[in-house]
């Protein structure tokens, strides 16, 4: 029997960007997994924990975990809700019960960031995604400093035939997005977003790409309020060669030599 | 002139268009930040050091009142006088007093970020005692009525350009025509008008960057040998420190020594670190003819027992202010208070109370750069955190903002709701936008919309398009 692993598709990828829980999905079935999606999950608790809201995080972390139980990982998208599940959640129940922390800490050892579990869990060697052309790849913030993934994304990257990695300068700079940050302090996140645009454009390569869609979202939105030819897309979608939607804050009309997946 | 924490955002706003400002920030990367990766990039045990660093400090900071005591008795021994002071109010006064004992018309200081905590030139000054500062950086700022935008490079926010300027505004008894046309020259000429205050002062005032219990002596670190005068020719040193300055023994003060200066500046060493222990002895040739030794809380004993311990570990290197996006943005002066960037963050909401510094802690973007370059590992992510926890229970968080986070935990706490909002979430947004594929406009999201466009949703959620790929509907 195939090992059954939990996809937790995060709250950005369910609402804005479904493609890319179907290509994490891809991926994670050609790591030789089972995959699940339960339907009891919403969000992380992410936004309520780096608000001070310990409560409303607490009972977010109980809901996902139960959510999840029965299964034999716990693969994210994304580095940042990852690192809420893994580093976080037993952290917001240090004080709890011994019974509740073991609980929390099981979950937590089974969960892992999509790139990682793919690179370094399933040690895999062949992805379906091809994709001729440049491309950068952004470092984010949680699942660099917090769950020091760097490597995984690069090696399977250089497994997707046609790619060609070109790094920026400051690939591991933050791009300023930081959740909530970015709308309550819009000119500091808009100089930070500015810095990592221009260093994406200098590499001219013709996607960028990140681990997590918050990020994304917002150089995306950047390159695309200036205008700029940068398609972005999530890492899974190049990896899995689910690249039939258009980039990130493309329209449908708009076809760069990004926009599709060239084989 | 000196900005206030509570307008935070307005601060920053002019700091983003203040051009000037921006010139002199952009060079930070290519200084500090490379300098410093490359002088670690030549200790291949950093990482072992920096976690014999804060082994150091946590253990300093768990026997905090031993090393105290036992650096008392030493500095005593050595021939200072020891005063303490429970508060900023207490430690002006102490100064003050030593200053007005001493009959002080004139005082010198090193660069200290303790006395701009405590308010000291203002009040020396008030009572009619002349300060100047000779680190050549706190010169050039206090000439300009400005506070310190870095905690060791206070002019930071200023280009060479600026300095010509000011120089050429205030000394006024030099030829106007003279020429000024590198740093050197710029160095010279301060160094010419400050020899003169070391000589004729008689109350020299520097900080410590390390109080040595085993020795009782005080250690400083400077590039510009300022120190060493202001601690050597005027007839009375003082020096002002805080209670978690103290380590326990010279061998932990060299571990820490070459934590900081690598941090700092890059350096292997800065170019002067002085131990002072008491005053002159018999038969010194030179040196202060008494030493005091101002110890301060203001605040730290409260620190020392909650959760914000950890954040007395601090060195005060600058590196996590140096590799801090939002502090690269906008300099140190936005932030309205003593201390910038993260480490300020954490330390003047303990300083002046969370709610008119609520700001501060909320204001980053967690993105964890500077936990990975600080040389003691002070968790400063995890501390902003505490300090969000608290600005939260307080209620001190816009009112608009809890609205819509109830309403938001509302329905994430409730999953069957959450997907039907979402589902109708996803297909309006995705109705409206899915052509151009971002929004420019939404009645939601101003600040970010002020930037940058919105992605529009794809139309339909996973959950929604994922149950339907079960039941075998095609995609």
């Amino acid at each position: 029997m195939q090992p059954r692993a939990g996809l937790f598709v995060t709250c950005l990828v369910d609402l804005v960007r479904p493609s890319v829980g179907f290509a994490a999905a891809r991926l994670i079935e050609a790591a030789g997994c089972d995959v699940i999606v339960p339907q009891m999950q919403t969000c992380c608790g992410q936004p309520a924990y780096n608000s001070g809201d310990r409560k409303t995080s607490r009972t977010l972390a109980l809901q996902t975990i139960r959510a999840f139980a029965g299964c034999d990982y716990v693969v994210a998208p994304s580095g940042s809700c990852a690192a809420m599940l893994k580093i976080h959640y037993p952290k917001l129940f240090a004080d709890a019960k011994p019974g509740i922390r073991a609980q929390v800490a099981d979950f937590s050892s089974r969960v892992h960031e999509l790139c990682e579990f793919l690179a370094d869990v399933k040690k895999l060697r062949h992805l379906p995604g091809r994709f001729n052309g440049r491309v950068a790849y952004h470092d984010s913030c949680s699942g660099l400093r917090e769950l020091k993934i760097q490597s995984a994304p690069r090696r399977l990257l250089a497994l997707v035939p046609g790619v060609e990695l070109a790094e920026m300068a400051e690939p591991e700079a933050c791009c300023g997005f930081g959740g909530l940050f970015a709308e309550r302090y819009p000119g500091i996140s808009a100089a930070i977003v500015s810095r990592k645009v221009d260093d994406a454009a200098r590499t001219k390569a013709d996607l960028l790409l990140a681990g997590d869609l918050g990020c994304l979202m917002n150089m995306a939105g950047k390159l695309a309020r200036e205008g700029r030819p940068i398609a972005c897309r999530h890492i899974a979608e190049v990896l899995a060669g689910e690249m039939a939607d258009p980039p990130i804050a493309q329209g449908q009309n708009i076809s760069t030599t990004a926009g599709a997946c060239k084989t | 002139m000196i900005p206030s924490t509570s307008t935070f955002p307005r601060n920053a706003e002019e700091a983003l268009v203040d051009n000037r400002l921006q010139a002199a920030l952009a060079t930070l990367p290519g200084g500090l930040v490379a300098q410093r990766r490359a002088a670690v990039a030549k200790v291949p045990e950093f990482e072992a050091l920096r976690d014999l660093g804060r082994e150091i400090r946590d253990h300093t900071l768990q026997n905090l009142d031993g090393y105290l005591k036992a650096f008392e008795k030493k500095a005593t021994a050595a021939g200072s006088t020891i005063h303490w002071a429970g508060d900023a109010a207490d430690a002006r006064l102490i100064v003050h007093e030593i200053c007005r004992a001493a009959g002080a018309s004139l005082v010198v200081k090193g660069k200290s970020m303790v006395t701009e905590e405590i308010g000291l030139n203002a009040h020396l000054i008030e009572n009619g005692i002349e300060v100047v500062e000779s680190d050549l950086g706190e010169y050039i700022i206090q000439k300009r009525g400005e506070a310190p935008s870095h905690i060791i490079a206070p002019a930071i926010h200023l280009t060479q350009d600026d300095v010509e300027k000011d120089f050429r505004t205030y000394h006024t008894h030099l030829p106007a025509s003279r020429l000024l046309p590198d740093a050197e020259s710029l160095v010279a000429e301060a160094r010419a008008v400050m020899r003169e205050k070391f000589l004729t002062a008689e109350v020299g005032i520097t900080g410590a960057n390390f109080l040595v219990a085993e020795t009782g002596s005080s250690i400083i670190v400077t590039n510009e040998g300022n120190g060493d005068l202001t601690q050597t020719l005027p007839p009375v040193h003082i020096v002002v420190a805080t209670i978690d300055k103290v380590v326990p023994t010279l061998d932990d003060a060299m571990v820490l020594l070459r934590l900081l200066a690598r941090s700092a500046t890059g350096q292997d060493m800065t170019a002067y670190t002085t131990l002072a222990t008491g005053p002159r002895r018999e038969g010194d040739r030179d040196g202060p003819r008494a030493c005091h030794v101002v110890l301060i809380d203001n605040g730290r004993t409260d620190m020392l027992a909650g959760p914000l311990r950890d954040a007395l570990r601090c060195i005060r290197c600058g590196a996590c202010m140096n590799h801090c996006p939002v502090y690269n943005a906008i300099g140190g002066h936005a932030y309205g208070s003593v201390y910038p960037g993260p480490i300020g963050s954490v330390l003047t909401p303990a300083l002046l109370g969370i709610s008119e510094t609520a700001h501060l802690p909320s204001a980053s973007t967690f993105c964890g750069s500077c936990e990975a370059v600080c040389p003691v590992k002070i968790p400063l992510v995890t501390l902003m955190r505490t300090w969000r926890e608290r600005a939260w229970s307080g209620r001190l968080t816009s009112r608009t903002g809890r609205l819509v986070h109830a309403l938001w935990g509302y329905a994430a706490t409730r999953p069957r709701l959450y997907h039907l909002l979402a589902r109708f979430a996803a297909a309006g947004g995705g109705a409206l936008g899915r052509r151009r594929g971002a929004f420019r406009r939404l009645p939601i999201a101003r600040g970010w919309l002020s930037a940058r466009d919105m992605p529009a949703p794809q139309g339909r959620t996973f959950q929604q398009l994922w149950q339907e790929t079960q039941r075998g509907v095609p995609r």
